[in-house]
């Protein structure tokens, strides 16, 4: 045991001082140009691969969010458009139901005034036939008489036969 | 012949190390078997307990050959 | 924790692959270092060989850096003696042969260890102990390929974070990213909480340095070899690190847990020591074991390629070669665990330091 020990500084301070100093260089050469760039590039890329799944779980969301957006738009826009074409479709049949009703009362007052028209026209047309058929019938009766005031024989005929006929009736 | 006695000493120190490692290494694999989800920590338990109980064996293999 | 990825990736195919290549190179470089002892020894009154003495000769440090054959680089020595500061290459010892003279002392190369030799060639106990051996040894050499190594490593693969900001990772980058999150997610932050950041440089440093290490040590021709992680020396200093870390990151409620432990008073006489002694067993405990560890694999390797020459036959070489890289490949496992663990513990002391609430 004594042997182990003897000499053992002069023999083995050297290596002892020298490992120290070069693990103690090596540690601080390599901690300021390899594991503080390394870590911090590394915590660096972690961060951000991190940061940009979030920023993907966000866009989803956002994303998401849009689509719902978009869906009720489109669904209202729908729902528009049919509210506005069932309107449209009120509308039409109400302007044409109007126009029909309006064009149906025009209809039936021309038709009214053509017939008092008509009617008027008739009045007159019979009333000229009348005055015609009068003015007519006393031509023929002038010429008739004329006739039979020409022969006393036939005048007397005639009278008897009226007379005739008076006494029937 | 003191240097065989010495070499009996290490002997000794390993096989109490080979039992303790041996029992670590058998229940830490019946823990995997029980429980494999946990493997990688039961490994990481069983390798530090190994390398203490190797510790105080290799302590004790070193004082035998240097102490002959 | 959850390595299965690594171990199921291609990349255990392609250690698998590098196992058998450190394999094959290991068996050829120390087949030639062992033949080279036994001429020696038979040159030196027949004397056998002795795996004992090889072994430990090769995972220990040494001024050399031994190549193949009998070719190796002297490294340079620095001594610090009372009179002044002495500087010259190994290769004056000629191995441990010849004393070299140098400006204060005469110097002599004994079991890799430099002693003041007086003029008969005696060792000179007191001149000897006033010597600091500051050599640039084979341990410290490779610890700076290693940390020459990290240092381009993590400085490519922060450069490359700079130009692909917010990119998904390529190249180098990409096979250190796991790791670094795996030392983030599985260390740190369980053990310590959320103030894990401030401890994130020290983890990963102690991390890939002891990781790297381990592997350089597993190659076993020039670059790697030197058994830097198994040196106790290296992971003493690693654990004085780790406990001036943990104890000066310490809050109150971790001072008052050592020195006002919830028992009863008369207890505090045991209680405080005890604590005391955890304070320090722990770093302790975490030297030990990468030592031990790292060493042990080393041995176990080298001890089978010694049973070639125990038995001086060529044909026990297939067997010794397939253990060999079955022992390689599990070093590699054991190169990454050993780091993981180390790195671990720390991480969980200073959890335990930091730790807010207590009971």
């Amino acid at each position: 045991m004594e042997q182990l020990f003897e000499g053992l500084l002069n023999d083995h301070l050297g290596f002892v001082v020298w490992a120290a100093v070069a693990f103690l260089i090596l540690l601080f050469l390599l901690a300021k140009f390899a594991w503080n760039p390394i870590m911090s590039a590394i915590t660096e890329r972690e961060r951000s691969i991190e940061d940009a799944l979030l920023k993907a779980e966000a866009a989803k969301e956002e994303m998401a969010r849009l689509t719902n957006e978009n869906e009720q738009l489109l669904k209202d826009a729908r729902a528009e458009r049919d509210l506005i074409l069932r309107e449209a479709r009120h509308l039409k049949d109400q302007i044409v139901n109007e126009a029909k009703s309006v064009a149906n009362v025009e209809g039936a007052r021309m038709i009214e005034n053509a017939r008092l028209e008509i009617n008027s026209l008739k009045a007159v047309a019979m009333a000229d036939v009348k005055n015609q058929v009068a003015t007519l019938s006393v031509e023929i009766a002038e010429k008739i008489l004329r006739k039979q005031f020409a022969d006393q024989h036939a005048q007397d005929e005639l009278v008897a036969d009226l007379l005739k006929e008076v006494k029937i009736k | 012949m003191t240097g065989s006695i010495a070499a009996l000493g290490a002997g000794l120190a390993v096989i109490g190390a080979g039992i303790g490692i041996g029992q670590v290494g058998g229940k830490a694999m019946e823990g995997i078997a029980r429980q494999p989800e946990a493997s990688s920590k039961i490994q990481t338990a069983m390798i530090i307990a190994a390398a203490l109980i190797e510790g105080v064996a290799l302590f004790g293999v070193v004082v035998a050959l240097l102490g002959k | 924790m959850d390595f299965r990825h690594i171990l199921n990736s291609k990349k255990i195919f392609l250690r698998v692959i590098l196992g058998v290549l450190f394999t094959l190179t290991t068996c050829k470089t120390f087949a030639i270092q062992e033949e080279k002892a036994p001429v020696e020894a038979k040159n030196a009154e027949q004397e056998a060989f002795n795996p004992t003495t090889a072994i430990l000769e090769h995972i220990a440090d040494s001024h050399y850096w031994h190549l193949w054959g009998e070719t190796s680089i002297p490294l340079p020595v620095i001594l610090f003696t009372d009179k002044g500061t002495e500087f010259f290459y190994a290769s004056e010892f000629h191995h441990g042969h010849e004393a070299h003279q140098g400006k204060y002392y005469t110097y002599k190369l004994i079991e890799d260890k430099i002693r003041v030799v007086n003029a008969e060639g005696a060792v000179d106990k007191e001149a000897s102990s006033h010597i600091y051996d500051f050599s640039i040894t084979k341990n410290v050499v490779a610890l700076w390929i290693a940390g020459i190594l990290l240092f381009i490593i993590f400085f490519s693969v922060a450069a490359a974070y700079k130009k692909t900001v917010g990119k998904a990772p390529r190249g180098l980058q990409s096979l250190i990213e796991p790791v670094i999150m795996f030392v983030r997610d599985e260390i740190a932050r369980p053990n310590i909480g959320y103030r894990y950041q401030r401890y994130m440089p020290i983890l990963l440093t102690i991390f890939f340095f002891i990781w790297i290490n381990n592997l350089m040590g597993l190659i076993p021709i020039f670059p790697g070899g030197a058994n830097v992680t198994g040196n106790i020396l290296l992971t003493f200093v690693m654990a004085f690190i780790v406990l001036i870390v943990v104890n000066f990151s310490a809050n109150k409620y971790y001072w008052k847990h050592i020195f006002m432990p919830p028992v009863p008073v008369w207890l505090y006489p045991i209680m405080i020591p005890v604590e005391l002694i955890g304070v320090i067993s722990r770093p302790f405990a975490l030297m030990i074991r990468l030592y031990a560890n790292i060493s042990a694999g080393h041995i176990i390797v080298l001890s089978l390629i010694s049973l070639i020459f125990i038995f001086k036959t060529l044909w026990i070489a297939p067997v010794s070669i397939i253990f060999v890289l079955f022992m390689d490949v599990l070093e590699l496992l054991v190169a990454f665990l050993q780091a993981f663990i180390f790195t671990m513990l720390t991480a969980l002391f200073i959890g335990t330091a930091v730790e807010e609430h207590h009971h």
